[in-house]
């Protein structure tokens, strides 16, 4: 029973080796000289520090947005990928499953050639 | 490996009107200068929809899609309604926005998409479509309604509304998530299944009915979930407020009948319950909050909640101990109400819109005053609609009224049929009030009306349609009830 | 729907096209558009109709639903129709006499501006009579029923700029909505009984019905029944004692007189109870009640025709007295009598009417008859197509009045249900009466010393309403001929309708008699029970219309009739001095007749005051005590509070409006949870 989870603990204990190692590496070995600049949380975007309800350029969002949308996109194709392989092993369908991730993706080309005739992004 | 390539035959509607949105798309994209493009393109897609809802049209129940798909007649008959509406609404509104310059293609694009979303809404036969149409005719909508970015109110409208549908979202969702965790499924005759087999556990499915009656709620606009009714309706560019009283009241009735009684069919004493509470407070508060209200669009969205509520009567008249006896009445009669009430309010919205004109809108009761002597025509057209919604005999919101009360009577609420009418006749007053500032009250601005050929037909024949219909309601009566019998 | 029945729905809707034709874009078509587009419509009907009764007459009957409206609670609301020989009759008589008076109307209303007004109503009329007619169901009825109600009220009040013509009809108004209450009171206990509008339905229950009482009361419910849908027919046909609104109806216009007062709608309630026969042949106490009324109508409406000056009135209450004749067959059971009464009386009835409104076009809009005199000359077609009408009328032999008017007393004097003597005696005392007040009139009318173009001859004492009339309208009518102006014919649209009239009333009854009375004409459309004779007996004796009229001869009714006639000229062609010297002998009886016997005052006391004492009391006290002050306007502010609290949580801001839902939500959980 409880060694069904080993993975998990296992997953937890790269997972902090990850986040911590690379702190104490940093820490260890690289040289140390603070400015303003380098001390703010984010280096670019907003001071982390000031009224909640300041204008921001709304840009940003459409960015943000877009790069959401793309990364989803990306998401759907794991499992697909994972799935796609099974049906090449089984020998049929598969030209049917690679029709379907292609509609996919044409809908989201359509898409992204809208945006970008829209002039969604341009900065300027 | 049980993957069966799925039968698009039944789906052919809604892959032809997602197809069109990405060519409105492109094109109102590459053809930018075009400005009639994206709205004829649009028209031409709702009108060849409904020949492919037709064309594939079959009497008997079929599924696809791994069952997530379901095509029978009562979605059918719901999206041939959805796309009549929306070319209704988009028509009406045409005119409107390009006095407000907000004629853009993505409208248009928008509309489509929200077709589309209202289509996956009444032909899921699974939580998980449902909940994606819904969302693509609630993000559809949030941006519709915050179309005109220079408008205060209109923007203020779309955000609340997307904060607040946001809120039912979520609700509706744990609801699902709930009703998933009590069952084992997300279809709906997997959920009736556990349901019947009484294998659910009953606090985690009661919990779920609870957030699923929030989430339908706020769809349909009623008590407690109502309150963005108002705001939206009055701030929303009146050609919008047009789309959002009309076509998603039928999607959002699909949803209704699909998860309730589709899915929750054996449990119906309980949400039966829980509708009685929304729908007798919506009635009450819709009739007596319209009386204080000098804008008419408010005073209609006001209506329009005490008109879902009725509408909801018909749906827990159903079941009465246990006897189903009288259940397929009562839902014919809460659809037939959803009908006219779609009818009507296309009418009503109608009207506003054409005595709008650039840089006037003509949503306070005072703008209607004395328009007999504007127009006689329009005057008798507007009274129509308002001894329709008040449901004065014999016009076909009186039958609709009629059908439901008689349901709710047959079910034995003879309380909820006295407090229906009662309220029904305090809500008489303010319609009445209209057509009393229109017939007896000297005109505010003697300006005749301007407006489009086609706006003044088809609103006329929406109309004449009012009063036709209840001379001869028994036909649009016997669909109603013939699509529910053909797919329950 | 097979090609007849389309044929059965022209019928009625080629009348309602004229009338939208008329009315709605009256302006557009103009006059002649309007009249063009109205009779092209009735006369289709009228084709329509003879080809209908030729395909009865092969005996292809029909009944069955055009169109179902709706069904509530078990009952269904149809329109349908039931076409047989009583209703292809009865279509035939309404549209000919229809059409006549379409074609007259062109003649008589040319001068006024309401034209096209006119004809929409009329038009308009027609169909509804035609509905009402044609139904197979009481809902149809009723409808058909308060159409031609509202027209007649429309139409008495055609000429709405006079203070008299809007008191009549809403007199009309009034006294129709005492009948309609009883009317509506019986089908709704049919409907409550015998679970159908139907007629076949319900007819088919008949006998079930009997046997039963009145919830509550216990009253016999066939009686109950007869007698409310009978309270109907005393409304729409005048029968005393709501009958006081026929002859202020004279207001209207005259060819609309003719049609709907005398021709056709005061008819209804006679077709309505001969249709019903299956059910009042069932209920002895009705049939009685209707035989006591239509014998007092009969006799005492003929008396008053007697004193009026007035050429309509005197028409009017002619037609009350035959309207009476008709009832008292109903009561006897001798319903084809009754039918066929109607029908000669459609024809010279409004044969009579139309005479009188061109002997008023004659006279320039006089309509008192003590003005005229020696007419004869100037108006030949009139003068001989009024004593061919009036000879109908009275009853002389061979003409179509003879045949239908003995029948009926015949039948009187066959029968033995109670109140039959009384009926006797009424109905044999009105064939004198009716002789003398028509030869009254057609001698003073066309006959004796020409008195027209004199100083006006108006009746001093008791006739109010009629002075207010002239005062009312001498503005917009000219009124009389000028001294020295010579009355003059008719146009020929006006005197051709005169003779097509002529003919059927003088020869309808003797070609009609046989298979309408005794043969087997309405064999399957009217019951007549096995306890009660009907026309049996007559039917031993008939020997063919010609022997029924050389036996007519040798008869009471006929020297009855002789007798008035021969009364009439020695007293208005002999001695004139007599009738005033009888009025100055017989004072209190000619005051008693004068004003109608007192109805009108006693309404006026009694309902009129007693309504407005109640309403006065229920205004005070009710209205404006409990209604204004606490219901209307208690609960207005109380509901007007209630909108602006409604209004307070309605304030705008995101994060009150998701409160509402959580707490929505959380309401629903707890209550739900802790009902189990």
């Amino acid at each position: 029973m409880l060694e069904n989870y080993f993975p998990v603990l296992v997953f937890i204990l790269v997972g902090l080796g990850f986040g911590v190692a690379p702190v104490i590496l940093g820490r260890v070995l690289a040289p140390y000289r603070p400015d303003g600049e380098k001390l703010s949380p984010y280096e670019c975007g907003f001071e982390a520090f000031e009224d909640a309800r300041m204008k921001f350029d709304v840009r940003y969002y459409l960015i943000a947005i877009l790069f959401i949308l793309f990364d989803l996109e990306i998401a759907f194709l794991f499992p697909w990928a994972t799935v796609f392989q099974e049906f090449i092993a089984a020998g049929e369908l598969a030209w049917f499953v690679f029709g379907s991730v292609m509609v996919f993706l044409a809908i989201l080309v359509i898409g992204y050639i809208v945006e970008w005739k829209n002039g969604a992004l341009d900065w300027e | 490996m049980n993957f069966v390539v799925p039968d698009f035959y039944p789906a052919a509607a809604e892959i032809f009107v997602a197809i069109m949105a990405l060519v409105v798309m492109l094109a109102s994209t590459f053809a930018r200068g075009v400005r009639w493009l994206a709205y004829a393109l649009t028209q031409f897609t709702l009108i060849a929809a409904a020949f492919v809802t037709i064309y594939t049209l079959k009497g008997d129940v079929s599924y696809t899609f791994s069952n997530l798909f379901i095509g029978d007649l009562l979605g059918d008959l719901l999206k041939l309604l959805i796309y009549f509406s929306m070319a209704i609404a988009l028509l009406y509104g045409r005119g409107y926005l390009a006095d407000r310059n907000i004629d853009k293609p993505e409208y248009y694009v928008l509309a489509l998409l929200m077709t589309l979303g209202m289509m996956v809404m009444v032909t899921a036969n699974h939580m998980l479509p449902l909940y994606i149409g819904l969302e693509m005719m609630s993000l559809g909508l949030y941006a519709m309604v915050a179309f005109d970015r220079d408008s205060a109110r209109s923007t203020e409208a779309g955000m609340k509304y997307f904060v607040l549908g946001a809120l039912a979202s979520g609700l509706l969702l744990y609801g699902m998530s709930m009703i998933y965790g009590a069952t084992g499924s997300l279809e709906f005759s997997g959920i009736a299944n556990a349901v019947y087999h009484q294998a659910a556990n009953k606090t985690v499915l009661l919990f779920g009915i609870v957030f699923l009656m929030a989430g339908i709620s706020f769809k349909l606009g009623v008590v407690p979930f109502h309150m963005w009714v108002p705001d939206v309706y009055q701030g929303a560019p009146s050609a919008v407020t047009l789309i959002i009283a009309t076509a998603p009241k039928l999607a959002a009735f699909a949803m209704a009948v699909r998860l309730l009684i589709w899915g929750l069919f054996d449990v119906a004493e309980q949400w039966q319950s829980m509708l009685m509470f929304v729908a007798v407070l919506s009635i009450i508060l819709g009739n007596l909050a319209a009386i204080a209200q000098t804008n008419l669009k408010r005073m209609l969205a006001y209506s329009g909640i005490s008109h879902m509520g009725f509408m909801l009567l018909g749906l827990l008249s159903g079941v009465v101990e246990g006897d189903r006896h009288y259940a397929l009445n009562a839902y014919s009669s809460a659809m037939f109400y959803a009908v006219s009430y779609v009818i009507m309010s296309l009418a009503s919205f109608g009207m506003i819109i054409l005595l709008s004109r650039a840089g006037f809108e003509a949503d306070s009761i005072d703008d209607f005053k004395g328009l007999n002597k504007r127009s006689p025509w329009f005057a008798a057209m507007m009274m129509f609609v308002m001894f329709s919604m008040a449901g004065i005999p014999f016009f076909i919101g009186f039958f609709a009224k009629l059908s439901v009360l008689q349901a709710v009577v047959a079910a034995g609420y003879l309380w909820i049929a006295i407090i229906a009418v009662v309220m029904s006749v305090i809500g008489a007053f303010y319609y009445l009030r209209v057509v009393k500032v229109m017939y007896f009250d000297p005109p505010v601005d003697p300006a005749p009306i301007h407006a489009p050929a086609e706006l003044r037909v088809l609103l006329s024949a929406n109309g004449l349609a009012i009063a036709a219909l209840g001379l001869a309601p028994q036909a649009l009566m016997s669909v109603c009830a013939y699509a529910l019998l053909a797919s329950l | 729907m097979t090609d007849m029945q389309k044929l059965y729905l022209v019928v009625p809707l080629a009348p309602l096209a004229g009338a939208i034709l008329a009315g709605l874009f009256g302006k557009l078509i103009g006059r002649t558009g309007a009249h063009v587009a109205t009779i092209l419509g009735v006369a289709v009907a009228f084709i329509a109709s003879i080809y209908i009764f030729r395909d009865v007459q092969a005996g292809n009957t029909f009944n069955g639903t055009v169109y179902t409206w709706m069904e509530a609670g078990g009952l269904s609301f149809e329109v349908g129709f039931m076409i047989d020989q009583l209703t292809v009759m009865m279509m035939l008589v309404v549209t000919f006499v229809s059409l006549m008076v379409h074609i007259y109307t062109i003649g008589y209303m040319h001068e006024d501006p309401g034209y096209q007004r006119f004809f929409s109503y009329i038009s308009l009329f027609t169909f509804s009579m035609l509905m009402l007619v044609m139904s197979n169901n009481f809902l149809q009825l009723f409808f058909g029923w308060e159409a031609v109600g509202l027209v007649s009220y429309l139409l008495i009040g055609f000429w709405y700029e006079r203070p008299t013509a809007i008191y009549a009809n809403l007199k009309a108004f009034l006294v129709n909505r005492v009948g309609d209450f009883g009317f509506l009171l019986g089908i709704g206990l049919v409907a409550a009984y015998a679970g159908s509008l139907n007629y076949v339905e319900v007819f088919a229950q008949a006998s079930d019905l009997a046997t039963q009482e009145m919830a509550v009361t216990g009253w016999p419910l066939i009686t109950a029944i007869c007698i409310c849908l009978f309270i109907g027919a005393m409304g729409k046909s005048a029968q005393v004692p709501l009958h006081v609104w026929l002859p202020d109806s004279m207001e209207g216009p005259t060819p609309i007189s003719a049609l709907i007062h005398a021709a056709t709608m005061v008819t209804a309630g006679i077709f309505m109870v001969a249709r019903m026969s299956p059910l009042f042949e069932l209920s002895d106490v009705a049939l009685s009640f209707v035989l006591v009324i239509g014998a007092t109508t009969a006799l005492f409406m003929g008396f008053l025709g007697i004193v009026q000056n007035d050429i309509k009135r005197v028409v009017a209450y002619s037609t009350l007295s035959q309207l009476g004749y008709m009832t008292v067959a109903l009561g006897v059971s001798a319903y084809s009598a009754a039918v066929f009464h109607l029908m000669t009386h459609a024809f010279f009835k409004a044969l009579l009417f139309l005479g009188a409104g061109s002997v008023i076009m004659g006279m320039h809009h006089d309509q008192d008859m003590r003005n005229m005199g020696g007419l004869w000359k100037y108006m030949p077609v009139t003068w001989i197509t009024s004593l061919l009408g009036s000879l109908a009328l009275i009853g002389f032999p061979f003409f179509s009045g003879f045949y239908s008017k003995d029948s009926i007393i015949e039948a009187v004097h066959a029968s033995h249900i109670p109140g039959a003597g009384y009926a006797l005696f009424c109905v044999m005392l009105g064939v004198f009466v009716t002789a003398f007040y028509s030869f009254r009139m057609y001698f003073l009318v066309f006959h004796g010393k020409e008195r027209f173009g004199q100083a006006h001859h108006h009746d001093g004492e008791h006739h109010h309403d009629e002075h207010e009339e002239e005062d009312a309208h001498a503005g917009d009518h000219h009124h009389g001929l000028a001294p020295g102006q010579k009355p003059h014919e008719s146009p020929w649209v006006v005197t051709v309708p005169l003779l097509l009239l002529a003919i059927p009333s003088v020869l309808i009854g003797f070609f009609t008699i046989e298979p309408m009375l005794f043969g087997s004409w309405f064999d399957g459309v009217i019951f007549v029970g096995d306890n009660h004779v009907g026309l049996e007996e007559l039917a031993a004796h008939f020997h063919g219309p010609v022997a029924m009229a050389l036996h007519g001869l040798q008869t009471a009714p006929f020297w009855l009739a002789m007798g008035g006639v021969v009364v009439a000229w020695f007293f208005y062609m002999v001695k004139p001095g007599i009738p005033a010297a009888i009025q100055r002998t017989f004072k209190p009886i000619h005051t008693l007749l004068e004003n109608k016997y007192f109805f009108d005052r006693f309404n006026e006391i009694f309902f009129a005051g007693g309504a407005r004492l109640l309403g006065k009391g229920l205004w005070k006290a009710g209205d404006q005590g409990l209604i204004d002050g606490i219901a209307i306007n208690g609960t207005a502010k109380l509901v007007g509070w209630i909108a602006q609290m409604s209004r307070l949580f309605q304030t705008g801001h995101i994060y009150q409006y998701a409160f509402t839902m959580i707490i929505g939500v959380f309401i629903l959980l707890t209550f739900w949870f802790n009902r189990g």
